[in-house]
């Protein structure tokens, strides 16, 4: 345990001494969807439709563009291998790190989704699914992202490998993410989808370390 | 009178190490008794930091096995991991944080309640610099750093790869010192290295002697 919260703190401090790297990644997410209103131009209908697939969308992206910090300098600086001799598991390590990730990434990106939905004149009575919805499938995007992480170790273009590995996986957090929100404006209410999310992130929870500690193993050899 | 009366005799048995399609060395025996000094030579690319890395369980042995206080280390690789330390020539460093806080993290790492954190610094001649941004560290001091976790957390094997690589002459005698002082307490050393190093009584190991042949490269 004292490994556990040793590594988690140590990532929430790295972070914060970084803090150009949570910057990045929410500025990055403000500009993704800010971008759409110009691209598609006035037309709040249009807009109003496809508002919850804009800031789904944005926020996965916005996630992977964060997940190669996540083990590849202690990769190249050697810190990996103090966590791979520490007390705990190299499982409940990817969990720690995974929890800092999401901390510093997908709360944060939380916390401003209800701004942006402003932005791309997303119904108000939908904003209770969107929020939710991510607070509920953010961290299944840290935990799958965790596992691309591990295996893009190595390789010789490793932010590419990652992408395309990690993209796939992040259909069915934005399908039921997106489904949530428009279920909310109709009668069958979110509640279905919401539940999904939170299935997703709880299958996550331990069959993710399972995978990204075998990868991480795979890379240290 | 040992600090360390859990510290058993570490044996390497037949031990082969394989990069890729390269056999490194096989057929290696090696023993690390309690107290003793095991100092590992040979060219570059012998395999000594493989063969610290596998002794650091770190990399899987291609063959052979390794025994701790008697019983295969794979049958408690926690336990072991916790018996050793390993100071790679990586060392771990991130530039934002501070010795201090590095040596924290670390010695948590090892789930150890009360590191000797200001001991260790002073150890290794850091007190001046405990509270900067490593970013602002030399080479030699990056390297003391990683030293000094050898002190913050006691354990009794410690496994290092090119110790005194970028050390200058203080750093080598501290280093020389504090290697003493553990040998004297009961543990044991295990170091690669080109310099000689200012050891009475360690054993040597050339791996040179357990170079495959190029017709066993890709045999085994």
């Amino acid at each position: 345990m004292h490994a556990f919260l040793g590594l988690i703190r140590h990532d929430l401090r790295l972070a914060a001494r970084q803090g150009g790297d949570i910057g990045l990644v929410l500025g990055f997410f403000i500009l993704a969807v800010i971008l759409y209103p110009f691209g598609i131009g006035p037309e709040p209908e249009l807009l109003r439709r496809i508002a919850a697939g804009i800031i789904w969308v944005a926020a996965l992206l916005a996630a992977v563009l964060s997940l190669d910090r996540l083990f590849a300098s202690d990769y190249g600086d050697g810190g990996l291998d103090l966590i791979a001799l520490s007390a705990m598991p190299l499982e409940l390590a990817v969990l720690a790190k995974s929890a800092a990730h999401w901390l510093t990434t997908g709360l944060p990106l939380v916390v401003v989704s209800p701004v942006l939905a402003l932005f791309v004149d997303l119904d108000p009575a939908a904003l209770p699914a969107l929020v939710v919805g991510l607070l509920l499938g953010t961290p299944a995007m840290s935990l799958i992202g965790a596992i691309a992480a591990a295996l893009s170790l190595g390789a010789r273009r490793p932010g590419v490998l990652l992408t395309l590995l990690v993209l796939p996986l992040y259909l069915p957090p934005l399908i039921f993410g997106t489904a949530a929100v428009e279920a909310s404006l109709s009668a069958e209410g979110a509640r279905a989808h919401l539940l999904l999310l939170a299935a997703l992130t709880m299958a996550a929870l331990p069959l993710a370390p399972l995978a990204a500690g075998a990868a991480l193993r795979q890379a240290l050899d | 009178m040992s600090l360390f009366p859990e510290t058993a005799e570490l044996v390497g048995e037949n031990l082969a190490c394989r990069r890729g399609e390269r056999l490194v060395f096989r057929g290696l025996e090696c023993r690390l008794p309690p107290g003793g000094t095991l100092v590992v030579t040979g060219p570059n690319g012998s395999g000594k930091s493989s063969l610290l890395r596998l002794l650091a369980t770190l990399l899987v042995p291609a063959a052979g096995r390794l025994l701790w206080n008697g019983a295969p280390v794979a049958r408690d690789p926690a336990g072991y991991r916790g018996a050793i330390h390993y100071v790679g020539h990586l060392d771990g460093v991130k530039p934002a944080l501070t010795p201090r806080e590095m040596l924290g993290f670390w010695t948590a790492l090892r789930g150890a309640e009360h590191p000797a954190i200001d001991a260790a610094l002073a150890m290794f001649g850091l007190e001046g610099v405990a509270d900067w941004p490593c970013r602002w560290l030399s080479a030699g001091q990056r390297r003391r750093l990683a030293l000094a976790r050898l002190i913050a957390a006691p354990a009794p094997i410690w496994l290092l790869d090119e110790p005194s690589a970028a050390l200058d002459g203080d750093g080598e005698a501290r280093l020389a010192a504090v290697i003493a002082a553990h040998r004297d307490a009961g543990g044991s050393v295990a170091v690669a290295t080109h310099q000689p190093l200012a050891i009475t009584g360690a054993m040597s190991l050339a791996l040179d002697d357990f170079a495959a042949p190029a017709a066993e490269l890709l045999a085994v």
